[in-house]
């Protein structure tokens, strides 16, 4: 096979271009303080919720009939809510749910973007038209007020429901960057030779010119899941998303505005490690815009 | 200019006939409907049944069903909600203008705010209000808007005692417009907080490129106040992208909306849709759904027509 002999060396050499690329990505990351300290906070975050059972001496759902609304102590560092349930034990539990739904959903919702925008960007024509008017279509719903459809619908939602619906009803931006990305690259020498030598359609489009793509795409799954885990939170606060006793961050927050009075710190301290996460992560997101996007950077000195 | 302005009506109705066939297979798709109070009726049969599908024309193919569902929309006919038995068009009426005016004044209190401190962090970059105001941004963009209501109930509500703790107006007291006032402050503090943080940045980023642009240095040159520099050269060409901008976020506006009603007990359509979620009344979800999409492409389609008319590159032909 001689045109695979060629192709060897030509993929390796691609490759090490590559890696230096991404290595100098890398260093910039590194150079970006909050996002170094965002992956900090969050990795913290995520040990503490997957390591819950080890941190914490407490079970999430026991109520305590004689400890209800107990003020922050040493015992109860965050206090207890209005079952007598501690609650940094159910936050740190909650962070398993709210941590996982918000990479999950964006799993989701990147994979359904990607796989329209590439076939809008790639194959363009009355296809690209059709997807394209149907993604602006979903911009004009708020995207609030379907998650609440749905969760009416399913009567409330399991995990596993919840990050589907977020994911199928959070694609569209990466369908639009990706599909951006693929009609100025097509456009490009390399995938026209890379046609001329007869590589297939499918060939093109996962090695050539979906790895020039990974940088937007990369950056928007990030936001996006900050994003998924403010809309999750958000729609179990309203009681519509994952039910109790299972917590998350947003329904431990759904008795705390009749409780504000008495226990202000149930209203507090779930809200402040949704706000921990996304902040995080949203540093995160910066950071790896201006690693990955050299022309972007604006900021200096 | 009249023309571009029908060209983008034209291009924003087969937007708005795709939400109309959301809208009615949304209708379609949930529980409920005319038969929903025989389900489970054992002297119900399936005679019954047929002959009840054919009186409400529901054994009629569904492109008719469409059209004729479509008729009645237009007209005005959005059917009943289940819980309250009153047209689903009287019940939105009755709360859309508490809405609007939630989301209106978030409308100008983000305008007023973002676009001085946007100009100013820009022309002061990399000092250390610029560090502060970005830092504060990254908050508030970060901070979740239900979270954000419940701390500062607590804090000016429940703490400091200062101002209401929730709905529009002081029960049982006449209308008085300072009491009004107090009790716009709160929501519209929620809301606007988390969204001035995006406005502010995008318009300093806008700012900073046009500050490094050649006839900035002209204008300059020529002699002009620095004052007349800024506002009419810079920030007058800085402030044409935010019309878009401003635009995008409007579902953003929506989904503030409800939630800081249904926490500050504001009575709005977001708190109307909160509640026939509970009720599963899904005529006035779908009619809500409606109202807010709509709304939302008009939106959209009046920051085209201003930003054409605001950048005079773009062509209206």
């Amino acid at each position: 096979m001689a045109t695979k002999s060629v192709a060897v060396p030509l993929a390796l050499e691609l490759r090490s271009a590559e890696r230096s690329q991404w290595q100098m990505a890398l260093e910039r990351f590194r150079m970006h303080r909050p996002a170094v300290l965002g992956i900090f906070v969050l990795a913290t975050l995520a040990l503490l919720s997957a390591a819950a059972p080890i941190v914490s001496p407490y079970d999430p759902d026991k109520t305590q009939l004689l400890a209800l609304y107990e003020p922050p102590s040493f015992a109860h560092p965050f206090g207890t809510d209005d079952l007598g349930r501690d609650l940094a034990t159910r936050i740190l539990y909650g962070g398993r749910v709210s941590l996982s739904v918000g990479l999950l959903a964006v799993t989701v919702a990147v994979s359904i973007g990607t796989l329209v925008g590439v076939v809008a960007g790639y194959y363009g024509g009355w296809i690209d038209s059709l997807l394209m008017r149907f993604v602006d279509m979903m911009y004009s719903f708020p995207r609030l007020f379907l998650l609440i459809l749905f969760g009416v619908f399913f009567k409330g939602m399991t995990i596993g429901v919840i990050v589907l619906v977020l994911g199928v009803l959070s694609w569209m931006t990466t369908a639009r960057l990706v599909r951006a990305s693929f009609l100025s690259l097509k456009q490009r020498e390399f995938v026209e030779a890379a046609r001329s030598v007869g590589a297939t359609d499918r060939r093109i489009i996962v090695r050539h010119i979906l790895p020039n793509s990974l940088a937007p795409i990369i950056v928007a799954a990030t936001l996006g899941v900050a994003a998924a885990i403010i809309a999750e939170s958000t729609l179990s606060f309203l009681g519509l998303g994952i039910q109790p006793p299972t917590p998350s961050w947003g329904n431990m927050l759904n008795h705390a505005t009749t409780d504000m009075d008495k226990a202000p710190w149930i209203a507090i301290f779930p809200g402040l490690f949704i706000f921990l996460a996304v902040v995080s992560i949203n540093f995160i997101g910066d950071g790896l815009r201006d690693a990955l996007d050299p022309r972007h950077v604006v900021r200096g000195g | 200019m009249g023309r571009y302005i029908l060209r983008r009506l034209l291009q924003a109705l087969p937007l708005l006939f795709a939400i109309s066939i959301a809208s009615f297979a949304i209708l379609k798709a949930t529980p409920g409907g005319p038969l929903a109070a025989y389900e489970g009726n054992p002297s119900f049969t399936d005679a019954d049944r047929l002959r009840l599908e054919h009186a409400f024309g529901l054994d009629r193919p569904l492109p008719v069903q469409y059209l004729s569902w479509l008729g009645s929309f237009l007209t005005g006919d959005w059917g009943y909600g289940f819980a309250s038995h009153q047209p689903v068009l009287m019940l939105i009426g009755e709360r859309l203008p508490n809405t609007l005016l939630l989301m209106g004044t978030v409308f100008v209190v983000v305008l007023l705010f973002a676009i001085p401190i946007g100009v100013t962090t820009a022309l002061k970059q990399y000092s250390v209000y610029d560090h502060a105001v970005t830092g504060a941004t990254f908050t508030f963009l970060s901070t979740p808007t239900f979270w954000l209501g419940l701390l500062l109930i607590i804090l000016f509500g429940l703490q400091l005692r200062w101002l209401p703790l929730g709905g529009v107006s002081t029960p049982g007291a006449p209308f008085d417009v300072v009491d009004r006032l107090r009790h716009l402050i709160l929501p519209v503090a929620t809301i606007s907080l988390v969204q001035l943080g995006s406005h502010v940045r995008y318009l300093r980023a806008s700012m900073l490129e046009t500050i490094g642009q050649d006839y900035m240095r002209t204008a300059r040159a020529k002699g002009l106040a620095e004052r007349v520099v800024v506002l009419r050269h810079a920030l007058k060409n800085a402030a044409i992208p935010l019309v878009t901008v401003v635009a995008l976020d409007v579902p953003e506006l929506f989904v503030g909306a409800l939630v800081t009603e249904q926490i500050f007990g504001w009575p709005g359509m977001g708190r109307l849709f909160l509640d026939a979620a509970f009720r599963s009344d899904y005529p006035v979800l779908q009619g809500i759904l409606a109202v807010s999409s709509t709304l939302i492409v008009l939106a959209n389609l009046l920051a085209d027509v201003a930003y054409g008319y605001l950048d005079p590159r773009i062509r209206y032909s």
